[in-house]
């Protein structure tokens, strides 16, 4: 794993958490559209945090799809459930939301199993492409 | 009755979601490495590539599929239900699904991941 994998990695974990987060920040603006009301959702693109948020789930998508060019589907998964944890720690200090014990427990569980994935290799699967997994040790 | 109804949702989404994700990682495991492929042919040929395989698409789709299941299911079930019983299943089915049909080796280590993972998405829903 190169360093720029990490970043990939990590860019997934926060584009979807800034993203979701932005795009329930704008929807709230809109108060309650329901798909009864097509024209209101196709409107909320103009609210400039849909916008933003949409933008930023963009780009995860991409960076989702980067990993899985290099990496197994049972890694990046797990790997970038962070994502749940970080939701919780905005909430607390944008928020100030008291984080209960079952809360805290929940984090160290995905904390671990974010550690157990990480400290494996990243594929498994002998590919073409990509024969030796640490290839790219070589390249950079 | 309505909560038969919620558990009906969260399969569904669960099914859709990880046959997407399968599809998407199985799509991305053909078109190869993003990063080198960019580097020596440049972002067009990259997007190039992507939109060629059809399995893309069909991912793409099951994504769409599991979106709508997820705002339907929000309509019949309880949102403190719906999304974190979808979510932590998904990790669980996904795990199966990618040993199965991408063959990647979960061992062990994988397997823990994958439990403590969706225990942990469970519990901070709480």
């Amino acid at each position: 794993m190169t360093f720029r994998k990490y970043l990939v990695l990590a860019g997934i974990t926060v584009f979807s958490t800034l993203g979701d987060s932005l795009l329930a920040r704008g929807m709230k603006d809109l108060g309650g559209a329901s798909l009864h009301n097509i024209s209101a959702l196709l409107l909320a693109v103009l609210n400039p945090f849909v916008t933003a948020g949409i933008i930023l789930l963009i780009a995860f998508f991409a960076s989702y799809m980067s990993a899985l060019s290099w990496a197994d589907l049972t890694y990046v998964l797990p790997a970038t459930s962070l994502s749940y944890v970080l939701v919780a720690v905005i909430a607390r200090i944008r928020f100030h939301e008291e984080i209960s014990p079952t809360r805290w427990l929940g984090i160290a569980l995905i904390s671990a199993g974010v550690g157990f994935v990480a400290a494996g290799p990243s594929s498994t699967t002998h590919h073409e492409r990509e024969s030796v997994p640490e290839r790219e040790e070589v390249h950079s | 009755m309505n909560n038969a109804y919620a558990w009906g949702a969260i399969a569904l989404i669960t099914l859709a979601a990880t046959t997407g994700d399968v599809l998407l990682a199985y799509s991305m495991k053909r078109v190869g490495h993003v990063g080198e492929l960019w580097e020596s042919r440049g972002l067009l040929a990259v997007v190039k590539r992507i939109l060629a395989t059809p399995t893309f698409f069909l991912g793409v789709l099951a994504m769409a599929v599991a979106f709508y299941s997820l705002l339907f299911g929000l309509s019949w079930g309880n949102l403190s239900l719906v999304v974190p019983a979808s979510a932590s299943l998904t990790f669980v089915a996904n795990a199966l699904a990618a040993r199965i049909f991408l063959h990647e080796r979960v061992g062990r280590r994988r397997w823990l991941a994958a439990i403590c993972v969706a225990a942990g998405v469970a519990l901070m829903a709480m």
